[in-house]
């Protein structure tokens, strides 16, 4: 039989708000443990929470960039459970009426079609904190930092129909939230995580198959080896008649493997009930219509217009908006820059992405300013060095606190463009190179590369290598 | 033994007939003197806050308050910076909290001095103070009867004059009924008036922070000090607070108190129904005028109010695992064990009974048949009263069933228990301020009678309790405990 995959996938993402989503405690990642909790993230006796209002507006944000109706009244509910690391026995989330409901994206699949995924709803919550079940020997710790961090959850309807189309629409989500600014996507702390819902039914079937959940994937590879064992897995199970059972499963890494980790019947009873210490979320039209105005240029505007208005190649469009702080390098180095963007874009892919690859750095690391990049482009387009020398003194950017000027002089690194200087030395090399100057002469005009370079070589690539092909030509064609 | 109003207080501390430190020493006395008997107190080795207690008459005291020295005591649900709050649960027996309740806080920083925690039911879970992890409570009107509850503590600490004025809470008559009982004053103000922040919580959608007193004006002055939006708290309400104590004397003539016939059906004994008919007739020489009203849906207020508050109570109290603070039992071989054993140790049988109460009608297959069904019939109520509110400004009933009951009465019948609040539920669930003011006495021992008002009008509520009270001496009866106890010196 040919199974068809069906995949929902929940992303987890956390806000980037200073404070945790109802006290006001920090949400610096990585202190020592137990130092950013308050008295509310510990849910001591008698403590109350107060909503963070940045985190309303960041999952309105989120709303209106996916196209979603923004929920004028919303609620938070309690989900009530029992473990260690959730202080309070309860999580404050949203079940009905949650801020965000009923969006759509995009993404494109190999084939360049658009395939839209809808997005059932997005609702604000709070992290619990974390068990370290490894660190001592017999006995379980809990770190409640992250407790009250708050997260949005980005449920996606089941139409997802491939572990690559997941990844598309993770990459998608992950591009977006970073955009908007609401997080900053930290897949390592966790700041980005995923559930899949996967089951499989016949094809042309209408009626979804039995769904197992599979918790807290962090990374794009993880999602996908995840999401194609557990369809292996299952259509092995449904190949030989049996049938899938309905529970969560974890993904061990280290295996490869999705495990059961409960059944539904082990499944918790949430007991969801209005948090009746938090009142009614309102939110006034107005507000909705202020975020929407100021909402930033989203990467396909970018691409459009990087295209239309600048004139870049859409490949290369593309290939720096897919990260929008590549993007925010590339237009405040454009910003200093008076030449064709296409040359910034194309130093950007080709030499500013070869040491972020090279180092593994992301560019908010990169050592080398944007205006840098584009003082040295300008003195490209200018004639002032060549780009072999603009590659030198690029990778001199990182260590020195020198500006670009400042090392071309230094270094005597200006370009010869000295009409004399260079014949001299191009007299000087054809006299040296007698063989080759007569298989010119007899026709054979490949040997000119061999020539200017005989002649950069000897002016340590500083010579105008336009200059240096139009005189060889000229002083030849005199022969 | 002279009962101090907060009122008389402030006279003898502006004349300088008694010092701040004095009184403190005076009421610790009478405390140890008394309170055996009673068991109002769970903690009173407080340490005074000695910016407010020194003896130097001369030196001005740094803050100048209308609190400045007024000793008080707090039912020990507060939250207190390094003072034990028990909440009178075994699983709070040593729990010390690292701040203070707002409530608390504010009436620090005016000067008020705290004088001991008091006892009450656990986590505010009763109605006879007997489900104390510290034992019960005493009327001090009768030591073998319930002074009531939840706050118990505190209405018998200030009937029996070992504190001027209280701190309670009521969630659904726990100030009221034992303000009825023991013969004094009793305000619950009006949800969200003041700050449920640092107040362990019982029931969020309920629970609210209020005055045991021996006069409206008393309540009245600490209201005022103690109301207001608190912005650690989101439920508290940004409404300006009156100073309701320079507006007591206000004319009430002409104001129209409604008769619920619900309320009156017949069920209240005859001796109860007369010290009724007598106060209207009371209120009536005062020139208010009475009118019979219907709250249709008042009949559903028990039956309403014992789903929802279990409910919040059981996701209130899933904090209590042990892990962080609060009863931890020792050798634990796995975690659902450890929780187990932490909750079924620390908590005590009426507590329980709530938590699988509120646990089983919030489950899966049940919420919409019973915490649905709960808030719109909750729903219905507040309807009811405020379609009464549009033709009366006041609304009269009783506090209470009966007068104190005996201890051990009725602790094995929760059902009988319950019925207890028949009265004073419906206020919580429309989240309406009202108060409970003594009207007299059967076979010696104290009736109250309630009067209800629309929201943020406790102004009218304490305005006509205080005009009752100054043509009426009801209030400032004391328990006859005490007096002979003081005979006998």
């Amino acid at each position: 039989m040919h199974w068809e995959t069906v995949i929902g996938l929940e992303i987890h993402v956390q806000l980037a708000c200073d404070s945790k989503i109802f006290s006001s405690a920090s949400t610096t990642y990585g202190k020592e443990q137990n130092t950013q909790a308050s008295l509310i993230d510990l849910g001591y006796p008698g403590v109350l929470p107060v909503l963070n209002k940045e985190a309303v507006m960041m999952a309105i944000k989120f709303g209106l960039a996916v196209d979603a109706e923004i929920a004028d009244l919303s609620i938070f509910a309690r989900k009530n459970y029992f473990y260690p690391d959730l202080p309070k026995g309860y999580q404050i989330s949203q079940y009905e009426l949650p801020i965000v409901s009923g969006g759509q994206l995009f993404i494109t699949l190999d084939n360049g079609i658009e395939k839209r995924i809808g997005i059932t709803r997005a609702h604000l919550e709070e992290d619990a904190g974390k068990s370290i079940h490894d660190k001592f020997s017999g006995t379980s710790a809990i770190d409640l930092n992250r407790a009250g961090t708050p997260l949005l959850e980005i449920v996606s309807e089941p139409e997802l129909s491939s572990a690559k189309e997941a990844i598309l629409y993770m990459q998608k989500i992950h591009q977006l939230v970073r955009y908007l600014k609401i997080s900053d996507g930290n897949m390592q702390e966790g700041s980005f995580r995923c559930d899949a819902n996967v089951s499989l039914k016949p094809k042309d079937n209408t009626e979804l198959g039995t769904r197992a959940e599979i918790k807290n994937i962090n990374s794009f590879r993880f999602i996908e080896n995840a999401i194609n064992y557990e369809v292996e897995r299952q259509k092995e199970i449904l190949e030989q008649g049996g049938s899938v059972v309905q529970e969560t499963r974890l993904y061990d890494s280290d295996a490869g493997e999705t495990r059961s980790m409960r059944t539904k019947e082990e499944a918790n009873d949430y007991r969801y009930f209005p948090d009746p210490d938090l009142l009614p979320v309102k939110i006034d039209k107005k507000i909705i219509e202020k975020i929407a105005s100021s909402l930033p240029e989203l990467f396909d505007q970018k691409v459009d217009r990087y295209v239309k208005t600048l004139s870049i190649k859409h490949v290369d469009a593309t290939e720096i908006a897919k990260n929008i702080e590549l993007a925010e390098y590339f237009e405040n180095a454009l910003n200093t820059y008076n030449g064709n963007p296409q040359l910034l874009a194309n130093w950007l892919i080709t030499e500013v992405m070869a040491i972020l690859n090279k180092d593994k750095i992301d560019i908010a690391s990169l050592p080398i300013s944007a205006k840098s990049v584009s003082q040295l482009i300008q003195r490209i387009d200018d004639g002032t060095i060549s780009s072999t020398i603009a590659k030198n003194i690029f990778s001199q950017l990182i260590e020195s606190e020198m500006s670009v000027d400042e090392l071309i002089k230094e270094q005597g690194l200006e370009q010869i463009s000295d009409t004399n200087e260079i014949e001299q030395v191009i007299t000087t090399v054809l006299n040296e190179n007698q063989e080759q100057k007569d298989q010119y002469l007899a026709g054979k005009e490949q040997v000119l590369g061999f020539l200017i370079g005989k002649v950069m070589q000897k002016t340590q690539g500083k010579a105008n290598p336009k200059l240096v092909n139009d005189l060889m030509v000229k002083i030849l064609s005199n022969h | 033994m002279e009962r101090f109003t907060v009122k008389a207080i402030q006279n003898m501390l502006s004349d300088k007939q008694i010092s701040a430190a004095e009184l403190f020493d005076l009421y610790s006395s009478r405390i140890a003197d008394y309170d055996q008997s009673l068991n109002a107190f769970i903690t009173t080795d407080i340490q005074p806050n000695a910016a407010y207690m020194s003896d130097d008459q001369d030196q001005e005291s740094p803050i100048d308050s209308a609190l400045t020295g007024i000793p008080y005591a707090a039912k020990d649900i507060f939250c207190t910076q390094g003072i034990k709050t028990t909440c009178g649960s075994k699983m709070l027996e040593n729990f010390i909290p690292p701040y203070d309740a707002t409530v608390v806080r504010r009436l620090k920083k005016q000067g008020a001095v705290l004088l001991g925690k008091t006892n009450m039911d656990e986590f505010a879970m009763g109605s006879s103070n007997e489900t104390s992890y510290f034992g019960s409570v005493h009327n001090p009107w009768d030591i073998e009867r319930t002074p009531g509850g939840s706050s118990g503590g505190s209405a018998a600490a200030v009937a029996a004059g070992l504190a001027p004025i209280a701190l309670g809470t009521d969630t659904g008559g726990s100030i009221r009924q034992p303000a009825a009982f023991t013969g004094i004053t009793g305000l619950k103000p009006t949800y969200g008036r003041c700050s449920r922040y640092g107040m362990v919580a019982f029931a969020s959608s309920l629970d609210q922070a209020g005055i045991l007193a021996l006069s409206a004006e008393d309540t009245a002055i600490f209201l005022e000090s103690m109301a207001g939006f608190d912005p650690l708290d989101s439920t508290s309400v940004e409404e300006p607070v009156p100073q309701y104590s320079q507006y007591l004397e206000e004319n009430i003539k002409g104001k129209i108190i409604g008769l619920p016939k619900e309320f009156f059906d017949g069920s209240l004994g005859s001796a109860y129904e007369a010290l009724i008919a007598e106060s209207i007739d009371n209120y009536k020489k005062l020139g208010i005028v009475f009118k019979e009203i219907s709250l249709p849906n008042i009949g559903y207020s028990v039956p309403t109010y014992y789903v929802v508050a279990p409910a919040e109570c059981s996701s209130n109290l899933a904090r209590y695992d042990g892990v962080r603070f609060g009863y931890r039992s020792q050798n634990i071989e796995d975690l659902d064990q450890f929780y187990r054993t932490n909750r079924q140790i620390g908590f005590g049988q009426e507590v329980k009974r709530r938590i699988i109460t509120g646990t089983y009608v919030l489950s899966t297959g049940y919420y919409d048949a019973y915490y649905l069904k709960a808030q719109k019939v909750r729903q219905l109520i507040n309807q009811d009263f405020a379609r009464a509110f549009e033709s009366v400004d006041i609304i009269l009933g009783p506090t209470t069933q009966t007068a104190a009951f005996k201890l051990g009465e009725k602790i094995d019948d929760p059902v009988s228990m319950y019925m207890n609040d028949i009265y004073t539920i419906s206020a919580n669930l429309a989240g309406l301020p009202a108060i409970s003011h003594p009207i007299g006495f059967v076979e010696d021992l104290p009736y109250g009678l309630q009067l209800i008002a629309p929201h943020f009008k406790e102004l009218n509520l304490l305005n006509l309790t205080h005009q009752y009270q100054k043509v009426t001496d009801w209030h400032q009866a004391m328990p006859r405990l005490l007096k002979s106890s003081e005979d006998n010196d």
